[in-house]
């Protein structure tokens, strides 16, 4: 540690705790808020966790209802819908993840080969406009784009096809979800592909030139293999992500008759948990998938620590 | 050999310029279409196309005299001013003191704001907590749960840090205080790091519905988001059909031009100042690991 704002004498670990505390009571004095939001707003809910293992009386409330064990974890276990949700979570995130990642790191490779700057910085910024939407909004705008009169149809018809309910059929739903959102976010994440790629040392390329290579074996043979770090740690992180399936997407564009395909753990919980009253069953779940989640990121950050050294992890 | 070399460049060039015009059709299409759609006179035989069938501006004159639109406009621009400027002021209160290594029980307050980005108690209980802090029906119920967010405090921790600690020093020997230096130097200094956390703080309160669908109950009190939702999204008839019940049979449109129109009243504020501050976003993410 260094000497920075200490005595001139005592760097600040050879202070005792008292003196640093009241040499520093004014910086405390201004984490209070800040540590009193944090707590009121996300701790109090993680110890609102006990209701999972409660009979909720609303009258009672948390603390004077009584125990019930695991009695809600057994019944989402023997709950097919439950179980359903959870497949649909892992197959749909999957999915997203498994598509969106290449689709955004070939996209990032090719724009970065375009040579006119403002043509570039254009396609760059048009990429990823719809990043910055409501899922609200994109619903809506899908609800037109996607109607069986809409222009998607117009030009399966076009060429020929036979129109799709491409929001009312389990055989595509899955499709439009995984699409929509790789449409949705492809463009914001390739920004992070792009500043490794400008991190690439030029020299590489200039001695490639030198043995007469083309733009395509540079992209495939210089910037990809440049950047892979970069897209391993990427995609550790994403997985770690793979139990939230995007709630916002799923909630504004399902419907009763594509549940069975895409009724996910987030929208399961606040239709039975929440509209449905079942306070416990609904904590209980959400508490199945917070302590997944909690597991899975842990393990991610671990492996990052290992292979990709500490200024990579999350912490 | 070089003229075949460059001959196949541009080859790769014109194909890779051809995919680029694509994504940006692709990208921007879906928004034009709801535009021509929004001033469509009629519905039937639409499919692909490029401009309106038919014109009418009735749907956005519908929209405009519609009482429960403007307040809902009026409460999402409160909630995202209020959020954005409280959200700054209360990151910055807890990221200053966190930049501090002579910070008392600096790695146990660290962790405290991690563990938030971690952990969560999920729908129910805060939803159960809204309700018992008497919070429902109130704007604070889409402000307060928002002011600190974990991430937010260590994108602006790290920049803080990154500030020569020898102008603090000097304001110190000045006799500057904590909270002068922080407000005279410190923020001054840090302009890029507000405005990336200011605008996602924006976007994110200028998007969001769930909260306010949640915890808000009367009509006068929703956000735009909420009432976009019940249009465009639900397209419950009762909504739509209590709306046109005041248009005369002549000047009736398809309720999609409705729909489209609401979509496109929502999406101008962001569509005129997105090119203005894109920039702003790209540099927020650059930030490197969180807890550094």
């Amino acid at each position: 540690m260094t000497k920075k704002t200490g005595g001139p004498s005592h760097s600040p670990r050879e202070q005792s705790l008292g003196h640093r505390v009241a040499k520093n009571r004014s910086l405390l004095l201004m984490l209070l808020p800040g540590l009193l939001l944090l707590t009121v707003f996300c701790y109090v809910p993680m110890y609102g966790v006990v209701l999972a293992f409660k009979d909720f009386v609303i009258t009672k409330g948390i603390g004077g209802s009584p125990w019930a064990g695991l009695k809600y974890f057994k019944e989402a276990f023997r709950d097919e819908l439950f179980i359903q949700s959870v497949k649909n979570t892992f197959i749909l995130a999957g999915a997203k993840i498994l598509i969106g990642t290449p689709v955004s790191i070939a996209f990032a490779l090719l724009l970065n080969e375009i040579k006119n700057f403002r043509f570039k910085k254009l396609a760059q910024s048009i990429s990823y406009l719809p990043y910055f939407m409501s899922w609200v909004i994109l619903a809506g705008i899908f609800f037109s784009v996607l109607a069986l009169n809409g222009p998607v149809n117009g030009l399966l018809e076009l060429l020929g096809l036979k129109k799709i309910m491409f929001l009312g059929d389990s055989h595509y739903f899955r499709g439009v979800l995984v699409t929509t959102d790789v449409w949705k976010s492809f463009g914001w994440s390739a920004v992070l592909y792009m500043a490794a790629i400008a991190g690439i040392d030029q020299e590489m390329y200039e001695a490639a030139r030198l043995d007469g290579v083309n733009r395509f074996q540079n992209m495939i043979y210089i910037t990809l293999p440049s950047i892979l770090p970069v897209i391993c740690i990427n995609f550790i992180l994403t997985l770690a992500n793979i139990m939230s399936a995007n709630f916002d997407q799923v909630y504004n564009m399902y419907s009763p008759t594509v549940y069975k395909v895409s009724d996910i753990i987030d929208t399961y919980v606040y239709r039975i948990g929440l509209r449905g009253m079942k306070y416990s069953y609904g904590t209980a779940i959400g508490l199945f998938k917070s302590v997944v989640a909690l597991i899975m990121v842990t393990f991610a950050n671990t492996l990052i620590r290992r292979v990709g050294g500490k200024e990579n992890a999350l912490w | 050999m070089v003229r075949k070399r460059r001959r196949r460049a541009s080859a790769f060039d014109i194909v890779n310029t051809v995919i680029m015009l694509l994504v940006i059709v692709t990208t921007l299409y879906p928004f034009w279409y709801c535009l021509i759609m929004s001033f469509s006179r009629w519905d039937t035989g639409t499919g692909f196309r490029l401009w309106p069938n038919g014109f009418t501006l009735n749907a956005y004159k519908l929209l405009f005299e519609d009482r429960i639109v403007w307040r809902a406009y009026g409460n999402t621009v409160l909630r995202t001013l209020l959020g954005t400027s409280l959200g700054l002021v209360f990151t910055a209160l807890t990221a200053y003191p966190l930049s501090k290594l002579t910070l008392p029980f600096n790695s146990f307050l660290t962790n405290f704001v991690l563990f938030t980005m971690l952990f969560s108690g999920g729908l129910i209980p805060s939803y159960l907590l809204i309700y018992n802090l008497r919070l429902m029906d109130t704007i604070w119920a889409l402000v307060l749960p928002n002011l600190v967010g974990a991430y937010n405090v260590f994108i602006m921790r790290n920049f803080f840090r990154s500030i020569p600690q020898s102008l603090e020093e000097s304001a110190m020997l000045d006799g500057c205080g904590w909270f002068g230096i922080l407000w005279r130097i410190v923020v001054p200094l840090s302009k890029p790091v507000m405005a990336t956390v200011g605008l996602w703080l924006a976007v994110m309160h200028w998007n969001s519905y769930y909260d306010a669908m949640l915890y808000i109950r009367t009509d006068e009190k929703t956000v735009l988001q909420v009432i976009l939702r019940r249009i465009a999204v639900e397209r419950t008839s009762t909504t739509t059909a209590a709306m046109m019940a005041n248009i005369s049979q002549g000047a009736r449109f398809p309720s999609r031009t409705l729909e489209t129109a609401m979509i496109v009243v929502a999406l101008v504020p962001m569509l005129a100042v997105y090119p203005f501050i894109q920039k702003y976003f790209v540099k927020g993410i650059m930030v490197g690991s969180v807890k550094g």
